[in-house]
Order: structure tokens, then sequence, then C-alpha cells
């Protein structure tokens, strides 16, 4: 009996679902790469290893310069929806919000819940309806909001881990405000800022239906020139430069949990 | 930190999703009561016929008839939507827990492993499963190779692709604020459950299931909803064989030129996915913060 | 926190402006077109002739550049459009008056596609090139001779689930008329319920409504028959040579993209230099070498790679009838809605 209720941890099968749940998660990931290397111009036959697929995607002009407004309009997307979202954070975990944190979470969480589609055209409406032409601005602003969310987990997480001790020691001890954020809270923070901020930027870099919709001229980016290019067929260039896109936000991802040392959005 | 100060912080954020997303949701309210012009875009005067168009519509000769062609459309969406949900929560419960149960290393290292696929593009996770569902995708050649069939089998541009793909897409939404809430649970009661006989079932039932509930819920609005208005799975996987709501509203703003109507069901659609939350937030929690 | 907050936010600002500077500096031109569309190699010949810089953007469908030209997106200099949409286009006051008349080279188009019908006197477009919609079908899998569209408007048991068809109303409607032997943009109730029974009839023979990746589609056999672009079936045969464009009895629809100006065009001179680029038989060869579709340019032919030139997807018999659809209007579109959205409901 005893011997039961200390293996109360033991899930029977739990393995094995872990293992299917994780393969069906980075198996097509992984084909997809596969195929990236395949030499081969058809592009479920195998004809050998090669990277001359993606030689070609750098070697594109329109490949380099759709990602650079990409990375361009992600830059700024991020430090201004990371910029917020440390304000916003205080705010929420610090602040005194009475009567008004319900609608402020509501809002916040509102780019996660509308689906994509209904964002990205009423945007296109409203962009329209005042006649905002920023060029790579009408991205930046669109981007920016809903990057705020993504950007603010991972510090609302570690705000809340990290506990007010050392805040309210430093002010027993009268620092200002100001130099509580400073000399405390920034410093603790910092790691968590560095993985929202990578989140958040991950997060437009991948966005392709807004994109799409509020684009300007000179303004197409890189994942709505690959749905162009997915439309077009099933190619080799498809699969190296979505291998390229996929790596690029691996690295990013891992960045971010490194720096603060736990998951992002778990917790 | 004072009222004034925690207000000005917060400003920034509030004005910018108020702004870009709140007031053009409200435009898109505005629009649908309007009447459409001609090649696309809204004219006066104010009408309900984009909301009256849902039900009734103008038949060929005319005539205002009962439709059911866009409820019909709608029900899909919900259903499909709400299988995502179940088959998520089906598949994450079980896998929130075993990870629980792990050790506390193990368990970080494989809430990365589920989280991990989430932050890479949609686009080219959903395009993963062209390649390998087509007739000539991977699949079937290997079930060709292995002499299992002769013709290959019709995997794509059907609901079961589509389903597919929405799971593949919003599992990880699922499996984190499950975990959130099973992490939480006090050790102790179920150790006292098992002192007192209680079988895995009665656990689960008594125990977990209850304690989770906020988590599944919170998992479930945040699949459900994206998953109602997803665009990407049915366009690549579906094979515009039939419509979905996301398609049915990228469909009125395009080639159907009937902008009222593509925003009345944008608004129907935000309506229902914010009631959902409306009604969790007054439950306990938010959405976004189980998720965080 | 706020010395630091502006710092950040002047930065990003800066960004954006210096983005939407450099896209309104002279010496430059805008191309807003489909993608896989602009020949990266004209685009440089033109940029080293003329010192102008090309950028291009992509759409992916006329309805997509109306939106955006509505919506109000600016910049663009260039942008290609069909010929119902140009009408749509400039009737919407969208693009601006060009005279393409008197345009340089202008002599050099073939005397059938001047003064078209969508744009008289070709106030507002220049051709860009043109093509045919049908069918192509694989004849080592379908091997029966084929004259007519009814093989696969009304198709026989063994092309179930085989064929593919477009995933725009307009053109799904516009050859399926054509068929019928109805006018286009057809708003009379016993015509658009035939429509509505023939499709319906033929959805479960239907194995996808899409208009893109059919090359691939009918060089990997997915799908056996395909509605598809003449040009678009010229590079899968290309591919797999027992594939086989239909010019069917019933005749065909024909459509020609054209190069137009949006009203607010920052670089009107320099679209019109591009214009007339475009006009000379040698860089329209290069142009249709690359598109993989014939242009209105007389001569071009022998600048064109021949395995284009000389496709059979481009040499219908002499009495084959096409016919350019027309763009609709508001209530024969709600129809076509009606019948597309019941069609996949």
């Amino acid at each position: 009996m005893s011997q039961r209720t200390f293996n109360w941890r033991h899930m029977p099968g739990g393995r094995s679902l872990m293992t299917g749940l994780l393969l069906f998660l980075y198996a097509p990931l992984a084909i997809l790469v596969i195929y990236a290397f395949n030499s081969s111009r058809i592009v479920t036959v195998w004809g050998g290893f090669s990277t001359r697929w993606f030689q070609l995607v750098l070697d594109n002009p329109d490949i380099r310069r759709t990602a650079y407004t990409s990375i361009v309009v992600a830059i700024a997307a991020t430090i201004l929806a990371t910029t917020f979202a440390v304000a916003a954070v205080l705010a929420l975990e610090r602040g005194k919000l009475p009567g008004l944190r319900g609608t402020a979470e509501g809002l916040i969480a509102l780019p996660l819940v509308v689906p994509e589609i209904v964002v990205a055209i009423t945007t296109l409406v409203f962009f329209s309806a005042i006649g905002l032409k920023l060029g790579a601005g009408n991205l930046i602003v669109a981007h920016t909001v809903f990057c705020i969310p993504f950007a603010l987990l991972p510090m609302r997480a570690r705000l809340r881990d990290m506990g007010q001790s050392a805040e309210n020691a430093a002010r027993d001890l009268y620092a200002s405000e100001w130099r509580v954020f400073r000399r405390i809270t920034f410093p603790l923070l910092g790691p968590a800022i560095a993985s929202g901020a990578m989140l958040a930027f991950v997060t437009s870099l991948d966005d392709f239906i807004i994109s799409m919709m509020v684009s300007d001229a000179g303004t197409t980016t890189l994942p709505v020139y690959v749905y162009g290019m997915m439309r077009v067929g099933v190619t080799p260039e498809v699969n190296a430069v979505s291998a390229i896109l996929l790596g690029v936000s691996l690295l990013l991802v891992m960045a971010a949990l490194l720096l603060t040392g736990r998951k992002p959005a778990a917790h | 930190m004072n009222r004034l100060r925690s207000l000005l912080l917060l400003a920034p954020s509030m004005l910018t999703i108020g702004i870009f997303m709140a007031v053009p949701m409200l435009v898109a309210l505005a629009y649908s009561f309007m009447t459409s012009s001609p090649y696309g875009g809204v004219q006066m005067p104010f009408s309900v016929g984009a909301y009256v168009q849902m039900l009734y519509d103008e038949d060929f000769d005319g005539v205002q008839v009962f439709t059911p062609d866009y409820l019909m459309i709608i029900l899909r969406s919900v259903v499909l939507a709400g299988l995502t949900t179940l088959a998520c929560l089906a598949v994450a419960f079980p896998a929130a827990w075993f990870i629980v149960c792990r050790p506390p290393r193990q368990r970080q290292l494989l809430l990365f492993l589920v989280s991990l696929p989430f932050w890479i593009n949609t686009l080219i996770r959903t395009y993963c499963w062209v390649l390998l569902l087509r007739d000539e995708g991977l699949i079937n050649h290997l079930f060709e190779g292995a002499g299992a069939i002769d013709e290959p089998l019709p995997l794509l541009y059907n609901d079961g692709a589509i389903l597919l793909g929405l799971i593949y897409t919003f599992l990880p939404f699922m499996v984190l604020p499950i975990y959130s809430t099973l992490e939480r649970v006090d050790h102790r009661l179920i150790e006292a459950a098992y002192d007192l006989y209680a079988s895995r079932r009665l656990v689960f039932r008594r125990i977990l299931w209850p304690l989770a509930r906020p988590g599944v819920a919170a998992g479930a609005l945040l699949v459900f909803a994206p998953a109602l208005g997803s665009f990407l799975a049915p366009d690549l996987l579906g094979g515009g064989r039939k419509l979905l709501i996301g398609s049915l509203i990228q469909l009125e703003f395009t080639s159907g030129r009937n902008w009222p109507f593509g925003s009345a069901i944008a608004v129907l659609v935000s309506a229902a996915v914010l009631i959902a939350m409306l009604v969790q937030a007054r439950r306990g929690r938010s959405a976004a913060e189980l998720a965080a | 926190m706020t010395r630091f907050a502006k710092l950040l936010l002047g930065a990003a600002l800066g960004l954006a402006v210096a983005a939407q500077a450099q896209a309104q500096s002279k010496g430059e031109l805008h191309i807003y077109n489909w993608t896989d569309y602009t020949s990266p190699e004209l685009v440089k010949k033109f940029s080293e002739e003329t010192g102008i810089k090309v950028t291009v953007d992509t759409y992916d469908s006329n309805e997509t550049l109306l939106a955006k030209l509505k919506s109000g997106a600016a910049g663009y200099d260039i942008a290609v459009a069909s010929h119902d949409f140009v009408q749509i286009l400039s009737r919407e006051g969208l693009i601006q008056k060009i005279h393409a008349a008197k345009l340089q080279g202008y002599g050099n188009m073939e005397t059938r596609w001047q003064n078209p019908a969508w744009d008289p006197g070709n106030e507002y477009s220049i051709p860009y090139d043109w093509g045919t919609t049908s069918f192509g079908y694989d004849t080592a899998v379908y091997t029966k001779p084929v004259d007519s569209l009814k093989t696969f408007y009304e198709p026989p048991a063994e092309l179930k689930g085989k064929i593919g068809m477009f995933g725009s109303p307009t053109e799904v409607m516009s050859l399926a008329l054509v068929y019928l032997g109805k006018p286009q943009c057809n708003s009379n109730p016993a015509d658009l319920k035939a429509v509505s029974a023939l499709l319906e009839k033929q959805k479960p023979f239907v194995k996808l409504y899409n208009s893109d990746g059919i090359q691939d589609r009918m060089a990997a056999g997915e799908t056996v028959a395909h509605q598809v672009w003449s040009g678009d079936f010229r590079r899968a045969r290309a591919q797999k040579a027992s594939l086989k464009f239909l010019f069917a009895k019933e005749g065909g629809i024909a459509w020609m993209d054209n190069m137009v100006v949006p009203t607010h065009a920052p670089n009107v001179e320099n679209a019109k230099l591009f214009m007339e680029f475009l006009l000379k038989p040698e860089n329209s060869g290069l142009h249709s070498t690359f598109s993989g579709y014939p242009t209105a340019v007389k001569g071009a032919e022998k600048f064109t790679d021949q395995a284009v030139a000389t496709a059979p997807e481009y040499l219908p018999p002499k009495d084959w009838k096409y016919t350019f659809a027309p763009s609709c209007d508001e209530k024969a579109i709600r129809a076509y809605d009606r019948i597309w959205t019941k069609l996949r409901q």
C-alpha cells in the first residue's frame, strides 16, 4: 500500500504519450528542414544533400529586401512594445489601479484572442478611414499592438516571482521610487525584459495576415513574400526560406529562455 | 506607487491597443450597419441589411428567402473550433499532468519543448503539413513504399486536414494554462486521497479536474477563439472546398465586395469571443493571466 | 525611465520616417505586381539604362489590389491589373489618365490590342501580357479525346475527386457561363440557377478550389484536370509532356493584364518611362520569357525564349472564340457571391 502512495507521480502510459506529443510537434518541422537540403528540384524525391536552395534564397534580391523590411519593422515594434509593456507591467503588478485592473487586463489580452483576420481587416479599414500613411510606420503601429501582450508575459511572471521584499527594504532605507526602480526592480527585471523583447521580436517576425493587409508601398515583409511563393507552388526555395525563418525563430526563443533561465509562456 | 503614476505607466499600452485595436473594431461595427458600395467600401444609408443577410438573403429571383448557407458556415466553424478545443484538451491534460509529475529539471525541459513550436511562424507550421499530407507527400510515399496502398490516400483538402492543422497550431495554448494550474495542486491532497483508497479515476474526477478547471477554461478560450477565425489552415489544408468564418470574412471584403456583411460577421465573431472573455474574467482569473 | 522611453520612441519613429523618406526620393519606381510576375533581369536592365531604382511589392489578387488602393495605400507608381479591374479602378478614380497612346513606341503594339473595350483610347492603361483560361488535363491518365468543356463540367465517373478549379468566384463563373453559352455578367435568374446547378453537380468531382500551385499539382499528378491559365499550364507541361491544354468548341475566356498608374503615384514620369521601356520588342521579349505569357508588342516573340513563343497553349485554332469577361455590376457580383458561398457552405 505504501508503495502505491509514493508512486502517485507515476502515470501509466505517460511516457509514450509525451513521446508521441513531441514527435507530433517536431516531426513535421524536421521533415521541412530535411527537404530544404534536398538537391532535387522535385520536392518529394530525394536527390542527395545540397545547400544550393539556401544559396538561391540568399541571392534573391526580393527576399533580401523583404527580410530587411521585416527586421526593421520587428526592431521598431519590439522597442515600442517592450517599453510600453515595462511601464504597464509595473502599473499592473506594483501600482494602484482600483477598479481598472480588470479592464486593463482585458484590453491587453484582446490581441491574443481576437482572430487575426478580424484584426487585419478592421485595422486596414481603420487606417484607410483616418488616412494613416506612414509607410513602414503603418506596419510598426500594427505590430506594436499585438506585440505588447507577448512582451508582457515574461516580465509579469518575473515580477510576481521575485516578490517585493527587496523593493520594500530599499524603501525602508528612504530610497526614492525612481531609485528603487533603477537599482532594484529594473536590474532584477532585466532578463525578463530581454526575454519579453525577443518574444515580441519573434511575434512580429511571424505575422503575415495583418502585414499583408496594412503594408504600404515598399514595405512587403518576408512572411508576406513567402506566402506569395507558397501560392505559386511547393518549391525547394520555399522549403529553404522556411527553414531559415524557422532557424532564426528557434535561436531567438532559445536565447530568450537562456536569459531568463526559465520557460517563456509558461507561468 | 500612487494612482496617477500607475495610470501614466499604463497609458501607453492602453492607448496603443485601445486606439489601434479597439477603435478599429468599433469602426467595423459601424460599417456593419451601412450599405455596400458597388466596388467595395461602404456608403450611407444606415441599414441592418448585413445582419438580415445572415438569415434571409435574396435568391436569384430577387426574393428574400431563408438562407441556411451562412448559418451552416458559422456552425461548421464552431464545430471545427470546438473539436479542435476538445482534441487539444484530451492530449494537453494528461501531458500537463505528466510534466507536473516529473522532477523539476525535466519539467522545465519538457515545458520548453512543448511551447517552442508556438514561436515558429504559423504559416510555415501549416505548410509542413502540406508537405506531409499531399498525394506526393511523405505519408503517402511511405505507405506506397510499404505496399500498403496503390492509390495515394486523399489526406489533404478535407475537414480532417483542417482539424489536424488547427490542433497542431494551437496545442501549446492548451498545455500551458493547464500546467500552471496543475502545478499548484497541493500534493498532500492527492496523497491523502490515495491513502483513503481513492482510485486514479476518482482522484482525477474529484481533485485534479476541479482544481484545473480555471486552466482548462483559459486554455479552451485561447484555443477556441483563434481557431474560430483561422484563415491559414482552411486555405492551405482545406483546399477551399468548404468555407469557414475566417475565409468568409476575407471573401466578403475582397471578391464579394460586401464590406458591411464581412464586418457584420467579424463583429459577431469578436462579440462571441469578448463575451466568453468577460464570463471568464468574472469567474476569476483572466485567460491572459493564466497563459502567462 | 521616461528619458529612456523617449529615446527609444524617437529611434523607432526615426526608422519609420527614414523608410518613408526613402520611398519618396527622386529617381525611384515602385511597382505593385503579382508574386513572381516581374522579371528581375528586366528590372535590372531598366535600372542600368535609366538610373532609376526599382522596388517591387507583390499582392495575391486583383481584389487585394483594389482593397489596398481603396484604403489609400500610396506610393505605388505602377500597378498591374487585369482588364476588368482597369474598368473598376478608373471608375473609382483610383488610377490616373496617362494617355498611353502618346507614349513613345505605342505603335509597336499589335493593332488588335490598341484601343481595347475596357479602356477606349488606352487612356489609363497599357497591356502587360495576356493569356487565356480553359482546362488543362493529363492525356496519359484521361486518354479519351476531349473537345468540349463538358468533360470537365459534367465529368465521367473516372474523374471523381480529380479535378481542380480556380479559387476565385468570378473566374469560376465566367468559364461556366461560356460552357452554358450564356452571356457574361449575368443576372438573369434562370441562367444563374443553371450555373449554380452545374457547379453543385460538378462538386463531387472537384478535389479543390484553388488558383495557386496549379503547375505543381498537375506536374505531380495530384489533379488530372484543372481550370488553368495558359501560361501556368505551359510551365506544368514543361515538367510533364503528357499534359494538354484544351481549346474547347464552346470557346474560352481571355484576359489581359495591364500596367496602370495609381492616382497618387509619386513618380508618374518614371512609370511612363518603364512603360515605354516595355514597349520595345527586345524588352517585351525579355518580360515574356520570364512571365511565360505572350505580350501585345509586335516582334517581341523574336526576343522570347522559343519554348514560350511557340508553345501550343498560345496557338489556338484560327476560329477559336475567346471572350474577355468584363467587370460586372453589383447585382451580378452579389449573385456570383451567393452561388459561390452556397457551393461551399
